[in-house]
């Protein structure tokens, strides 16, 4: 019925590939020759551009599998659940970048690995929530019933993630708010000149064209799974 | 035929609180003919508040200060005794089958589960209470502690009542609900130790209120999202 195979590769997908490889690889080069050395932390602040990019496309792949889920639970059709666990599976890989990219930034900024900041044990329980997530999916085999609770437990997790934040915010954080108002007790925290908003914003840019392929690359990989299931069955009952 | 109306959504709310009741008054006498779980959980309560004595090898003046964690900590572990349970005695001989056919309202049965757990987690809370009272030599009897301890449970069994009523349905149901359930709470726990900890220290209201508020708003959106979901979950 399809009009094209789902082996073959959608030619947009395929310029997709293309222009995340050039992107990355500029990106990278901004990183390194084009943003200017942040004079106290020196290069560790290099980090920064990747660190914020992941955790951009670790929240927003987040918010694709709620809006994936709300569907699913309103029309009932296969796909969105397939597009919800897709970008559960990446935010979870993202959000994991930027918190080990953040450990690695502390400690030469902080003096240590970890602290119990309120962003910091945010982004962990973030991470927490949706390999529950993974495994309430792993406890299930009957593919109806797995994505409606999948979807159930994807929509708590995120209503639940911004009060963890709010209820450790009455702790004083530490960390630094580059971006709008800046809190003076964090520690780490700099002025932005123009070749470091040019450089994170064409970082952002560049993880967020990467989510898109990648988020299109597992979709399909999702598809193609349940394609496979379905022959079987109709083999086993032939 | 306002009036006529009126008295139909009298009859129809009242009906509802007639099912509520009668799951409530189900689990209440099943539970106290074999006083299995009450039991069960009285005893790991004791046995966590035991444990926490010899792993944290307190003073008099530390007592005070770990006492709202180490209530909370035995709080939710004996909690999640009593949540597997709830809709595990419903699976056994297909009793929740039974349950669905009733031509009843899905909410109702919700409320209903929602409500006697929240009666087992109160129960254990009563009896856990002057026990580490006495054992700790710290004094528990505080209004605000007792206001927090109810509203907590509240959210806890809001959340957890809709949570056992998926794991009930999967594979590894035992194992899952703490996994899913713990990373949920986390914002209502660090409330309600926030709370209770300085309602102990006796500190001023003003610092105390963006806690509770926290509290009852989280008891609120789980309240709503738990009535609403519960549909999905047992629609079959």
């Amino acid at each position: 019925m399809a009009k094209t195979q789902p082996q073959e590769t959608p030619r947009p997908l395929t310029v997709l590939n293309w222009l995340s490889v050039a992107l990355m690889l500029g990106a990278t080069w901004m990183v390194f020759f084009y943003a200017p050395l942040e004079a106290v932390m020196g290069q560790v602040q290099r980090v920064f551009y990747f660190h914020v990019s992941a955790g951009w496309l670790g929240m927003l792949a987040f918010f694709v599998a709620v809006v994936a889920s709300i569907l699913y639970l309103i029309k009932r059709e296969m796909r969105w659940d397939t597009l919800g666990l897709a970008a559960v599976e990446i935010g979870l890989v993202y959000a994991f970048v930027n918190i080990v990219s953040g450990s690695i930034w502390a400690r030469p900024a902080w003096n240590t690995w970890w602290t119990w900041d309120p962003r910091l044990v945010t982004a962990t329980i973030m991470e927490l929530v949706y390999i529950a997530y993974l495994m309430l999916r792993q406890g299930i085999e009957e593919p109806e019933r797995r994505a409606r609770f999948g979807a159930i437990y994807a929509i708590l997790g995120f209503v639940t993630v911004p009060l963890t934040y709010f209820s450790i915010r009455i702790w004083r954080t530490i960390h630094p708010v580059v971006i709008g108002s800046g809190d003076p007790s964090a520690q780490g925290s700099f002025a932005m000149t123009s070749t470091i908003l040019q450089t994170l914003m064409f970082s952002v840019l560049t993880f967020t064209v990467l989510g898109v392929t990648l988020l299109w690359h597992r979709y399909r990989v999702g598809v193609l799974q349940e394609h496979v299931d379905q022959l079987r069955t109709d083999a086993m009952n032939r | 035929m306002s009036g006529l109306r009126g008295q139909n959504v009298g009859n129809k709310s009242s009906r509802y609180l007639g099912v509520v009741c009668q799951i409530v008054r189900k689990d209440l006498a099943t539970e106290w003919r074999s006083r299995q779980l009450l039991s069960a959980m009285l005893v790991f309560a004791l046995l966590v508040i035991l444990i926490f004595n010899f792993a944290l090898e307190l003073n008099a003046r530390a007592r005070i200060e770990v006492t709202a964690g180490v209530l909370w900590t035995t709080f939710v572990f004996a909690g999640t005794l009593g949540l597997n349970r709830s809709f595990a005695i419903e699976k056994e001989r297909e009793a929740l089958d039974g349950l669905l056919l009733a031509p009843v309202e899905r909410g109702a049965i919700y409320f209903g589960k929602l409500l006697s757990n929240l009666v087992f987690m109160l129960i254990v809370e009563a009896a856990t209470l002057p026990i580490y009272g006495l054992l700790y030599n710290v004094n528990v009897a505080n209004v605000g502690v007792l206001f927090v301890i109810l509203i907590g449970s509240v959210g806890y069994v809001a959340i957890g009542t809709l949570l056992t009523s998926m794991t009930v349905q999967a594979r590894t149901r035992d194992l899952l609900l703490p996994v899913l359930l713990f990373p949920l709470i986390i914002p209502l726990l660090v409330a309600a130790l926030r709370a209770s900890s300085s309602f102990l220290e006796g500190l001023e209201m003003q610092y105390i209120w963006p806690s509770l508020n926290l509290i009852m708003a989280y008891d609120i959106i789980m309240l709503a999202l738990g009535y609403m979901f519960f549909d999905y979950v047992i629609e079959e």
